[in-house]
């Protein structure tokens, strides 16, 4: 890569904020660096993989309204989060998470257990309960 | 009297931490040295692996290897110390600033503020270095930021104990002890030597090995799994490949600064072929990069394109797999 040839596509607003440092050869053929405002075809696959969380998400909305899942699922998508995140914020076992899942056993959980849910996600106990972001 | 820390940006946040407390403890040791002393140039394929919701490649070995090899190749001892509690973590911590010592600190990304929201994952083996506390703030130097930021109490706290995978538990690092001339010449050659090993290893996931195999499951994927879980996969390649910290084409141009800035340490011109053609290589990695991406806009079932990125990244196999050959070689005549 030559240093003009570092990429200067202003994407998303999202990094517009960030600029990367890049390593490219000058005219003389010198190793030297160079900020790049970033690159379309980083932001296209950013993009792409952001568009599949809001996706599962709204999938996972759907199975909540339809009573198959607990909003576990929902709000682990949006806050991008696995089993093993999840799993080390609620100091609990994975498969002790994945119990709650289930509609009728997310039913019967504690208050206690749901505002460790609602405070781990960042949102109410009854938004958490009704699969509400706001 | 100390130095006041110097913050410079860096393409890797792992090479930046400790370029930048090498340099400010006296030590000019550039990220390209560092990134290549410590022998970060990799290649790993774990297909039944999976991160967001795609198997597993890196670019990379595992978070804290760089450092870890870089430091004993150069006999720095480092003091690594990990907490239960986030009190004692934050005394810690707060002492050795007070000594105005610039510490280390691994953290996750997910929460730090100043990060831009679409970066914004959980990845716990982020680096930044912390140098001065005024009262309740933080003075960040992080590597991949251009300029130095700060973070609260609380925000630190939360970032330093993240939880997931490679969760930092509050780990903060800081040399303690320099020997009395770097074995720079040594060191450089043992990080070249352990790179060639690596790309050349008889493991079928590891190096160019490894690149055949993910060139190999690509022409399966599209059968196996349908064209939108491959775009996916493809895209999660591409990621690995150029996001924040690669310097692009998957550390590739890193790691042609490195062998020309040791080709002038080692006094060896040969080296600065080497340079020119690990760069080519990673133009060839961006042209990879792009076709991949490319295929998203492919609505159609053909399986052509995904042929042709699987061949391209078979040519890239073979390209390195030639160059990682003639450089051990290269590089054996001087031990």
């Amino acid at each position: 890569m030559k240093t003009n040839e570092v990429p200067q596509d202003i994407g998303n607003l999202a990094n517009a904020s960030m600029k990367e440092l890049c390593y490219a050869i000058d005219k003389k053929g010198k190793y030297t660096t160079k900020l790049s405002d970033g690159w379309k075809v980083k932001t296209l696959v950013l993009n792409k993989s952001l568009e599949l969380i809001e996706e599962r998400a709204q999938e996972f909305k759907n199975n909540f309204k339809k009573g198959r899942i607990s909003p576990i699922p929902y709000f682990m998508e949006i806050n991008r989060m696995d089993l093993t995140v999840l799993s080390g914020y609620m100091n609990k076992w994975k498969w002790v998470l994945k119990r709650h899942f289930k509609p009728l056993i997310f039913d019967k959980l504690s208050q206690k257990i749901l505002q460790k849910y609602a405070d781990t996600f960042n949102i109410s106990v009854d938004n958490f309960k009704n699969c509400n972001n706001e | 009297m100390k130095i006041a820390f110097q913050h410079k940006q860096a393409a890797h946040c792992e090479n930046g931490v400790i370029s930048n407390l090498l340099i400010h403890n006296g030590y000019a040791i550039s990220e390209p040295l560092a990134f290549g002393i410590g022998s970060g140039l990799f290649f790993v394929f774990l297909p039944f692996f999976k991160i967001n919701l795609a198997p597993a490649i890196s670019f990379r070995p595992m978070p804290g290897f760089i450092f870890k090899r870089l430091c004993k190749r150069l006999g720095i001892k480092i003091k690594h110390q990990k907490f239960k509690n986030t009190a004692t973590a934050k005394t810690s911590l707060d002492a050795l600033l007070q000594k105005k010592i610039p510490v280390g600190l691994q953290v996750g990304v997910y929460d730090l503020t100043y990060f831009p929201d679409a970066y914004r994952f959980h990845f716990n083996a982020h680096n930044l270095v912390v140098y001065e506390k005024k009262e309740d703030t933080y003075l960040i130097s992080d590597p991949v930021m251009e300029n130095v930021t700060t973070l609260t109490t609380k925000e630190l706290e939360k970032v330093r104990f993240s939880k997931g995978t490679f969760a930092p538990k509050g780990h903060l690092y800081y040399p303690i002890k320099f020997p009395e001339a770097l074995p720079l010449k040594k060191a450089i050659l043992k990080g070249i030597k352990a790179t060639c090993r690596d790309m050349l290893a008889p493991v079928p996931i590891v190096g160019v090995k490894g690149m055949r195999m993910v060139a190999k499951a690509i022409k399966k994927w599209p059968k196996k799994v349908g064209t939108k879980k491959t775009n996916h996969y493809l895209g999660q390649i591409v990621r690995m490949q150029e996001e924040i910290g690669t310097g692009g084409g998957g550390f590739r141009f890193i790691y042609g600064a490195f062998l020309q800035e040791a080709s002038e340490i080692l006094k060896l011109p040969e080296l600065i072929k080497f340079s020119k053609e690990i760069t080519e290589i990673g133009d060839l990695w961006r042209d990879f990069a792009i076709d991949a991406s490319r295929l998203y806009k492919n609505r159609s079932s053909e399986f052509d394109g995904y042929t042709k990125v699987a061949d391209k990244l078979l040519i890239l196999a073979n390209k390195e797999e030639d160059f990682f050959k003639r450089l051990k070689k290269t590089i054996a005549q001087y031990g």
